[in-house]
């Protein structure tokens, strides 16, 4: 198998062996600590932009099916494993994730002492690295040069608006790079989904007459999809609203908080969250390099309803008067714990409040 | 929410003795829960009756008790200590089954103790059959249908209304006997009609069988707040039909998608919020391999073995947190004791892969029967952790100690491919390696997945294996293939097989070309978090997180997995090694291969490495940490083995020199040693020949005693009493060779005894002399012991004392040395020396107060015994009475002859303490489970040489009021020598037999003996097995029926009559 470099901003560089595509490829470089959901986290939107070291070192074991997509193709730059399964073993398989990575044109290096690696980012912070198959001279510069997209969420989101119709409830769903765990946990409830692009404005939304809006996860920084924040600012006026991952800190910033870069993130499933006033604690999914800044949040009608247990960061906030809250995590898993799954009914049951109250009202 | 104030004193219940099925694993759990719940400032008092656990250390509780774990023996102590409360779900299913009694019985009401952690009724409802499906029907969860039947029709029903296969299981048989899988209607019918026949109840449950499902595992936790988390998830490599603790098990679970995975998840923490359980659970799963469909096979509402292992494969210490949780804290609230800064309220993600496989008797018991199935019958297990499943599988293999170091140590070149096909089902305890060689052969994966139903995913793995070893002979001497080789496992070893080199050789390459193995953290996070655990495994590749600290340090060898004759006690010496290595001031590093001990805690030592225990993988460790030295004492035979090469390799080991140990384990050198110093000794000769054989036993004179130099646990011993047998034995038992001489040594009657030594070279000192209840021939691990001796003469006693100090002065031994005598007309003759610590170590160290292992650590350090004020001689005893008895497995195996005779066949020992010895007898009978009769029938069946001895033992049993049993050799006997007694048919010939007496309940005591060659045989072997299906005590030792009824007799009035 053919050698490739792994290459950090640092000079860092781990040897492997190639699979999938053997081009060279540059960005942000990302531990998930899950033990399962590769493909899932692999085609998350949200993961644009980054290469993935996985720090499980078996990888590709029931390789890749036709349900566990979340979005069609590899959404990660690039994977960094530790073993890619030679031989995957599971009934759905419909093919290796070796074959998979060929067919998509995804890099992936293969050998990598990926806890060294994990170590190394955990201890600097992220990094941003390049996967090559020959280390130049000038490679450190051109990775520290390296300028991630601001585009990501235009490059992710939907082109066009479509909705999954039912008679259910009508929720006005914002792509900024959605997982399609987010439109199943919706089917799973009935509801008649429409889509929209990130950068549609309110008056096309409130147009459609949907009876509430879900702010989807997507990639990147926060600040580079500011183009949504009026938007938000408009509809939490008029409907219940509900944010996640990305569109939970548009939401925060959409109301005068402030977002940070974290260290190294918070990607895997073995997290719990405190929902303070319920007094209960979920194991989350998450996938998020940002996150909102409690400080901030004194300044704003937002209050804290769910944090880390650990490093105590924001992973919920909740508009005072307003049907308007956002988590941090995914409570549409996939992959990863559904002990989060409730806030959708949560949600459903706000708009569903809120419908009683408007016709009341009439 | 906060601990609770309003409790202070807490009892915990231990497991008891060592049986299969429930083995090192609750000393481990107990030792946690004790130690955490003093943490929290709790009183903590505990109770187990086995001697040989670290948990009944006086440092590990406030206050211990060693006494049988029966509701009377409980109930005083619960008088006595009036505790507030007790912790009854760790200490398996025996505290769990003690608490349960102790409120059934009205006795915790009665004393206001409350049951902490989970309900009982909570309980219940996982343990009863019917309870656990109606619950799971409640909670939507399925389980494998099943009804009992108590006709054939009735069975036949259940199967035309499910389905076949149909698994059928007897009630109440021996090991499951008569049970299995029926395929087809014609099969249900044999074996219905058998089960149902062998039942005693006339019962069997029939059940929708699921074999070849993916079995897989969940360790679940819960608080008193409903936090709920799987701590560990485990896919079996063996599908369902085996046992869980008989099959082979990886961490976490690899083939499962994550959809599926959360899928159980779901299921498991319903469950454990269902059951509202405080602290642990184990859940049994299977997960259909072509679809979602999944079974809840079992729920344990406790810590288990599954939890031991989890905790070990995940640093996630399960029991620690249990104890915890039980005194009102909160997964929150608790600190994850592995990073030091993360809470409790998480689940571990590994980056490594474990793998466990059992270890297994047969090597012991030739007859046993090696198939697998839904019995348990391994003693123990190893864990191993590598960086992909290859590395693990093989450090697992070594760490066996089976004779095999990589998958082609054992071949099957005697049998065809079909053959070997066909012996994949039902699985035996070899059927990784029949795989391997079917593999080898190029036998595809397909066709064994076909065969077996294993998951292709591990069969690769295997397969994998198999190629590097091909690729290998292909390709001598080249780094590339070694460094590949290297990463997935392969020993040195295997290699230099394969290359036709020497071990030294490759190794010595691999060092040049510097493939070097690097120690990667059990950080329970992934390296997301920064951790302080200490615990290390060994892989090849990059970067190593082990490092050297400044300190001084020392590596104690650990004694890998529990087997027959090297059980917890060894653990529990090398605990102790590791205390006494601290508080002198040195770093304490362990290496060891078993999940289920203390040693293996990680918070025991300064450092952990869970790593085989051969010389590779212990040079490897000495590379890296310079120790000034290693201690193999305490390890058992698998650490005295490793002490002659590692000097070659110059290493330095602590305590007696490997001269000296060798010495003892010479038989010439040995010779010598006794010759010097004109100690008696039996007659013994040694032989590399049948020819040989046969002219030493003539020399020496029937009886002999025989058995193959190196051995522990007396592995294949045997008496022989001619020259016929003497052949037979020859053929059979061994193989005799230049380099395997066999012994032979004159087989003296009489009493034996033994003795532990710890000495300095200068000063010796005899902690206390052990008599043995059974006369030689019993193995010495088989017999009662007493202590202080109560029957042995002064003359005696002064002899072995004196045989002990001068043979550990002449062999310099600076350590421990165990010496074992045949008390033969009133002399002590020698006839065998340890040179290390051997299994009395915990029992003597508890009855003398002299914490043995880490007084013989303080010596091998270089501390004089003199200095620590001992002086040459034997310590005076108190005035207590302590006996020691074993304990065996023989429900579990079958086929196991329970006959006690020269090889070892106990599992486990307890411990029965009291101010005379008919009362600690009692007592030790008592924690044995053995019931005492106040009446009843007693059966004698004796071999025409114990006849005598029988019918003073048979006049003493009718004395007390009991009546006689008989079958018809010894019953003319006991009616010519004017005994009355009712004479029982052969079981051929009739139902007034002696196998249909014990089911019906009739007889209350069997004595049974046997001589060699007996004709009457086969019908001893049925009744020895009834007497055990029926739980009638049984005894084959004529010197333990006279210990039984010193104590009947104690505890009883004469009733005489007037003359």
């Amino acid at each position: 198998m053919k050698k490739r470099y792994l290459v950090l901003e640092n000079g860092s560089v781990y040897e492997g062996e190639s699979f999938g595509s053997d081009t060279d490829v540059m960005a942000e470089l990302v531990f998930n600590t899950g033990m399962s959901g590769y493909q899932e986290s692999i085609t998350d939107l949200s993961y644009r932009g980054e290469m993935i070291v996985f720090t499980y070192p078996l990888i590709g074991n029931y390789g890749i099916n036709r349900d566990d997509f979340e979005s069609l193709r590899p959404a990660a730059s690039a994977i960094i494993v530790h073993e890619l399964a030679r031989r995957p073993s599971n009934w759905r398989k419909m093919m290796s994730l070796g074959e998979w990575a060929e067919r998509t044109n995804m890099p992936g290096i293969t050998g990598v002492d990926t806890r060294e690696l994990t170590r190394e980012l955990r201890d600097n912070g992220v990094m941003k690295a390049a996967i090559v198959s020959e280390v130049t001279d000038g490679i450190i510069d051109d990775i520290k040069n390296f300028e991630p997209s601001k585009d990501m969420v235009i490059n992710a989101t939907t082109k066009t608006q479509y909705q999954n119709p039912t008679d259910g409830v009508s929720i006005a769903l914002i792509d900024f790079g959605l997982k399609n765990s987010i439109l199943r946990s919706l089917a799973k409830r009935g509801v008649n989904v429409m889509v929209f692009p990130a950068n549609v404005d309110a008056e096309t939304i409130l147009a459609a007459n949907p009876d509430g809006i879900l702010l989807s996860n997507g990639p990147g920084n926060p600040q580079d999809a500011a183009y949504a924040i009026p938007t938000i600012q408009t509809l939490q006026e008029k409907l219940p609203l509900m944010g996640i991952c990305l569109g939970h800190q548009l939401f925060a910033i959409a109301n005068g908080a402030k977002t940070y870069k974290l260290k190294f993130g918070h990607r895997g499933f073995n997290h719990a969250v405190r929902h303070l006033s319920k007094e209960r604690l979920d194991f989350t999914s998450q996938n998020h390099g940002y996150a909102v800044d409690r400080d901030s949040l004194s300044q704003t009608s937002l209050v804290v309803t769910h944090e880390e247990i650990n490093d105590h960061t924001v992973e919920g906030v909740r508009l005072k008067n307003h049907h308007a809250f956002s988590v941090q995590f995914h409570p549409d898993a996939a992959p990863g714990p559904h002990d989060a799954e409730y806030l959708f009914d949560d949600f459903l049951n706000m708009v569903a409040d809120s419908k009683k109250e408007t016709t009341q009202n009439a | 929410m906060p601990k609770r104030s309003d409790i202070k004193k807490i009892l915990v219940i231990g497991s008891g003795p060592i049986i299969i099925g429930q083995a090192a694993e609750f000393d481990y759990s107990g030792t946690q829960a004790a130690l955490s719940l003093k943490e929290e400032g709790y009183y903590v008092i505990l109770v187990n009756s086995n001697p040989a656990t670290i948990m009944t250390d006086a440092e590990i509780a406030d206050k211990v008790y060693i006494e049988p774990l029966s509701i009377s023996f409980i109930e005083r102590i619960l008088r006595k200590e009036r505790p507030d409360a007790i912790l009854p779900t760790l200490g398996g299913q025996t505290g769990l089954n003690m608490a349960k009694d102790l409120s059934e019985a009205g006795i915790l009401d009665d004393l206001n103790i409350e049951l902490l952690g989970t309900k009982l009724s909570a309980i219940e409802e996982a343990e009863d059959r019917e309870e656990f499906k109606s619950l799971m029907e409640r909670l939507d969860e399925p389980v494998p249908e099943s009804r009992i039947a108590t006709t054939l029709s009735e069975a036949l029903d259940f199967a035309d209304t499910h389905g076949y296969p149909v698994i059928v299981r007897p009630a109440y048989t021996l090991g499951g006997t008569g049970g299995g899988i029926a395929e087809t209607h014609a099969e249900l019918i044999e074996i219905a009609t058998n089960g149902l026949d062998l039942s005693p109840v006339t019962q069997v449950l029939i059940e929708r069988s699921i074999a070849g499902y993916k079995e897989i595992e969940f360790e679940v936790m819960r608080d008193a707040h409903d936090n709920a988390l799987v701590v560990a998830s485990m896919e079996n490599f063996d599908p369902v039909g085996i046992h869980t603790g008989d099959s082979i098990v990886t961490a976490p679970v690899q083939t499962l998608s994550d959809r599926e995975v959360q899928m159980m998840r779901d299921a498991a923490l319903k469950i454990i919020r269902a059951l509202k359980i405080e602290g642990g659970v184990n859940i049994q799963m299977a997960l259909d391999p072509e679809s979602y469909k999944y079974y809840i096979i079992e729920v344990n509402p406790r810590v288990s073995r599954s939890s031991a292992l989890a905790s070990k494969a995940t640093g996630y210490p399960i029991a620690k947190m249990a104890a915890k949780i039980a005194v009102g804290l909160t997964l929150d609230e608790i600190i994850n004791p592995v990073t030091g800064t993360t809470k409790a309220e998480f689940e571990p993600a590994l980056d490594y892969v474990v793998f466990k496989i059992p270890r297994w008797p047969f090597d012991k018991f030739a007859t046993a029967d090696r198939h697998l199935g839904t019995q348990m019958k391994a003693t123990g297990e190893v864990m191993a952790i590598g960086r992909n499943m290859e590395e693990a599988l093989l450090k697992a293999v070594r760490s066996l100690e089976i004779g095999a170091i990589g998958l082609d140590d054992i071949t099957f070149d005697e049998m065809s491919n079909e053959e070997l096909l066909q012996a994949l089902m039902p699985a035996r305890d070899d059927r990784l390696f029949m795989i391997a060689d079917l593999l080898r052969r190029g036998v595809t994966i397909e066709t064994i997945h076909d065969k077996t139903l294993i998951d292709e995913f591990f069969l690769d793995k295997l397969l994998h294996i198999i190629e590097i070893e091909k690729a290998l002979a292909q390709h001598v001497g080249e780094i590339d293939y070694l460094t590949y080789a290297k990463k997935n496992g392969f020993a040195d070893e295997t290699i230099a097989n394969i290359w036709q080199q020497t071990t030294a050789d490759v190794r010595a390459l691999r060092k040049r070309s510097k493939i070097l193995p690097v120690y990667k953290m059990v950080d329970t996070v992934a390296a997301e978090f920064e951790s302080q655990t200490p615990y290390y495994y060994a892989t090849y590749e990059r970067e190593n997180e082990s490092k050297k600290s400044d300190k001084k340090s020392v590596i104690v060898l650990g004694s890998g997995p529990i087997r027959i004759g090297q059980g917890v006690e060894f653990d529990y010496a090398t605990v102790h090694a590791v205390k006494a290595i601290q508080r002198a001031g040195y770093e304490a590093i362990i290496m060891n291969s078993n999940p289920e001990t203390v040693s293996t805690d990680f918070s025991i030592s300064d450092k952990l490495y869970f790593e085989p225990l051969t010389l590779e993988d212990v040079l490897n460790v000495v590379d890296l940490e310079q120790p000034i030295g290693i201690v193999v004492q305490f390890g058992g035979q698998t650490a005295i083995n490793l002490a002659q090469p590692l000097v070659e390799n110059g290493v330095h080991i602590l305590g007696t020199t490997v001269e000296d140990l060798n010495r003892a384990e010479d038989r010439e050198a040995f010779d010598q040693v006794i010759k010097q110093l004109q100690l008696p000794q039996p007659l013994g000769r040694t032989a590399t020949t049948v020819e040989g054989a046969l002219a030493a036993a003539q020399e020496v004179g029937y009886p002999v005693l025989i058995r193959p130099s190196y051995v522990l646990g007396g592995r294949a011993m045997e008496i022989v009493a001619s020259d016929d047998e003497l052949k037979d034995y020859m053929q059979r038992a061994v193989k005799v060779s230049n380099d395997h001489p066999v012994l032979i040594d004159s087989y003296l009657v009489g009493q034996e005894a033994e003795v532990d030594v710890l000495s300095d070279g200068h000063t010796a000192v005899i902690p206390g002399i052990m008599e043995h209840i059974e006369r030689a021939g019993v193995h010495s691990g088989d017999s009662m012991s007493v202590y202080p001796p109560q029957y042995l003469s002064q003359k005696v006693q002064d002899e072995m004392t004196q045989a002990a100090i001068s043979l550990a002065q002449a062999m310099h031994t600076v350590g421990l040395m165990n010496v074992q005598f045949v008390i033969h007309e009133n002399t002590a003759y020698v006839i065998e020396v340890n040179p290390r610590a051997s299994r009395t170590v915990p029992f003597i160290s508890k009855v003398t107060h002299l914490p043995l292992a880490q007084l013989a650590t303080r010596v091998m350090l270089g501390e004089k015994l003199a200095d620590m004020g001992f002086e040459t001689g034997l310590v005076p005893a108190d005035d207590m009475v302590h006996v020691k008895a074993p304990i065996f497995s023989f429900t579990k195996l079958p086929d196991v002859d329970s006959l006690l005779g020269p090889e070892m066949k106990s599992t486990g020992e307890v411990m029965g303490s009291d101010t005379t010895l008919p009362k600690a007898l009692y007592k030790a009978f008592v924690a044995s489970n053995i019931k005492v009769p106040e009446y009843g029938n007693v059966l004698f069946t004796v071999a025409d040489d114990d006849k005598d001895e029988a019918l003073i033992l048979a006049k003493r049993f009718s004395d007390l009021g009991f009546a006689l049993f008989a079958t018809s050799g010894t019953g003319a006997y006991f009616e010519s020598q004017d005994m009355s007694v009712e004479i029982l048919d052969k079981i051929s010939e009739s139902n007034n037999n002696s196998v249909e007496a014990l089911r019906l309940q009739k007889l209350q005591v069997v004595i049974n003996t046997t001589q060699a060659d007996d004709r009457a045989e086969s019908d001893g072997r049925l009744i020895r097995n009834a007497a055990i299906e029926n739980a009638v005590p049984l005894f084959t030792a004529l010197d333990t029926v006279n210990a039984f009824l010193d104590v009947l007799e104690s505890r009883s009035f004469t009733v005489n009559e007037m003359k």
